[in-house]
């Protein structure tokens, strides 16, 4: 079995703010926006190389996201950053009407997503975002599992003509990924090859599908992990490929079960190969404070609920 | 100097087209579609400077933006009467398969749009982006933008407002369409909003005041002194008194006709009162 092993860890927010602070260097038409986040969503590298193409927009996220709209009426490639909580419910409307349907280039940065926000508790920790994103048509749905993937996406989505939800998080996490690695939206990476069952994770959760394939490995079951980091459009031939294999699957993301990956999984399933699933995800409920893990244990979005869910579905098979 | 006479002429075609537009269909806008005809005659006719055809990035030519999206009537039969698309697709307004939507979208290509609105109080903002690309890319040319007043209650507009004045952004003319009008009665009535030029002002606008907003050379005379304001550090606001279905007598002073399309008889009544000019579609 391949094993993954890390030397470092960082916050995926820094992928970002490294991948942005390059597209200042790289690509004229690149600019930036922040609702009062500088520091949280770790722009200040572009903002300082690059100050006149940033838009300070104060605690008006609804402005923001406006003006990102407008900013592509002559050639702007706008990269917005607040919270995503924020980024999203907040101001469903300004994207659905001004830049969904308006078909605008604009590059909706989120950072803080999830439980692993912490201490914070439920009114900054969104379960819903990647529901919300994935149903507004023509939204691209992206979400990165370490800080050089998250970089490279950042870069990515600068190229790609049209709107992009890009989602990450505030905690450190290990950096397992090369660096090197090309981003490609909307296709899967298979980290590991598995005969007994599939586990699809987006984001955080990708680390701890790795973990979990170790003690799976331990306990002689054969798992495929597969790094999805865009849930939209869905890599919909790696899962049923995958599937076809192992004849079971497991999705892992840190999000609501309603309207996450899990929900996207099954409907390709369903659709062509029916697969028993199990969901690793939150339950229809709100977060509440406490440490990252603490919170990822409670609400059992970690390592040991995804070995759980793997036992669970073998049996369904 | 433009010839007065010809504008008045284009603007009685508007009338008509709106009203049979809104008419054939049983639905769409009339009453501030017919409120805001002299303006739209008036922007696309001689004040804007723009460039042959459509491109969604406008370089080197002044921009509009419609906030108020459902009186899209106006601003298609202006559009198409301006060389934006053929006359004739006016007849598909609201039908199926149409590119003349109810509400105005860059969704199936339509020229002359540049963003899709109806849900109200997102067109500041897009127009504040637009105006802050020109400056980003060295063209002097300005940012125009229309917006209801009842609209102004949506709170979006005044972190635009807010964030315009203190950012500068003096290469945007924002008109308010005045007509105290709203679809639950007059503005005063459902949530008085007091003095918007006081509110402009104090947000750091320079506000300037069309008192006959249906009146061409009053809104040539007003919008060419709001071109001269631009360029000095702050954005401009116009304050556009206007009849709410002007030109047809019964719909005009009252919101009854907000939302609602004549009848065969009333429009016919309505083109009696304005008399074919240019060709009807």
């Amino acid at each position: 079995m391949k094993t993954y092993t890390y030397t470092e860890k960082k916050d995926t927010r820094s992928g970002f703010g490294a991948g942005l602070a390059e597209l200042g260097r790289t690509n004229p038409n690149v600019v930036a926006l922040c609702a009062d986040l500088i520091g949280s969503l770790k722009m200040n590298e572009f903002i300082d190389e690059n100050p006149e193409r940033f838009f300070q927009i104060g605690i008006a996220e609804a402005n923001m996201m406006g003006i990102a709209a407008g900013l592509t009426i002559g050639g702007k490639i706008p990269f917005t950053g607040t919270f995503a909580n924020f980024s999203t419910g907040r101001v469903y409307d300004q994207i659905r009407q001004s830049i969904a349907y308006s078909g605008k280039n604009v590059k909706i940065c989120a950072s803080h997503a999830g439980l692993t926000l912490g201490e914070d508790g439920a009114t900054h920790q969104i379960l819903e975002d990647i529901g919300l994103m994935k149903m507004l048509p023509g939204m691209v749905v992206i979400n990165p599992c370490d800080y050089n993937q998250t970089k490279a996406a950042t870069i990515a989505i600068a190229d790609y003509d049209g709107p992009v939800y890009l989602r990450f998080g505030r905690p450190s996490v290990p950096i397992f990924t090369p660096a090197d690695q090309k981003f490609e939206i909307g296709k899967a990476i298979q980290l590991t090859e598995g005969t007994d069952v599939t586990i699809v994770a987006t984001g955080h959760l990708v680390w701890e599908a790795l973990e979990a394939s170790k003690v799976l490995h331990d306990a002689g079951i054969s798992a495929e992990v597969i790094n999805i980091h865009t849930i939209k459009p869905l890599d919909d031939k790696a899962i049923l490929d995958s599937v076809s294999k192992t004849g079971c699957i497991v999705t892992a993301e840190e999000h609501n079960h309603l309207g996450g990956l899990g929900e996207s999984v099954a409907r390709v399933l369903a659709q062509h190969k029916p697969t028993p699933q199990e969901f690793v995800a939150t339950n229809d409920t709100f977060g509440e404070s406490g440490t990252p893990a603490q919170l990822m244990d409670k609400y059992g979005l970690n390592s040991d609920a995804i070995v759980k869910a793997v036992k669970k579905v073998i049996k369904r098979k | 100097m433009p010839n007065i006479k010809e504008l008045e002429d284009l603007t009685t075609q508007v009338r008509r087209d709106i009203i049979r537009m809104v008419h054939k269909v049983n639905s769409g806008h009339p009453g501030g579609s017919l409120g805001c005809a002299e303006f739209f005659v008036s922007l696309y006719q001689d004040i804007m400077d723009r460039n042959e055809g459509f491109d969604m990035d406008g370089i080197n030519e002044d921009l509009f933006f419609l906030s108020n999206g459902h009186i899209s009537p106006v601003y298609y039969s202006v559009l198409a009467r301006s060389g934006y698309f053929p006359v004739d697709e006016l007849n598909t307004f609201r039908l199926i398969n149409t590119r003349l939507q109810g509400h105005p979208t860059t969704h199936e290509g339509l020229p002359g749009i540049r963003i899709a609105s109806g849900s109200l109080g997102q067109g500041m903002s897009v127009a504040i982006g637009a105006a802050q690309a020109k400056k980003l890319n060295n063209d002097d040319k300005l940012v125009y933008s229309l917006h209801g007043d009842g609209e102004l209650q949506e709170g979006q507009n005044w972190e635009a407002i807010m964030y315009a004045a203190a950012k500068n952004v003096d290469n945007l003319i924002s008109t308010i369409d005045l007509n105290k009008q709203q679809i639950d009665g007059s503005t005063d009535d459902v949530l008085p909003m007091g003095s918007l030029k006081a509110k402009f002002e104090a947000f750091g606008w320079t506000v300037i005041e069309i008192e006959k907003g249906n009146d061409i050379a009053s809104i040539l005379e007003g919008l060419n002194k709001a071109k001269s304001l631009t360029g000095k550090g702050k954005p401009v606001c116009v304050l556009l008194h206007t009849i709410m279905g002007n030109g047809i007598d019964f719909m005009m002073h009252t919101h009854a006709w907000h939302g609602k399309a004549p009848n065969d008889e009333q429009l016919a009544i309505g083109l009696e009162q304005n008399a074919e000019t240019l060709g009807d579609y």
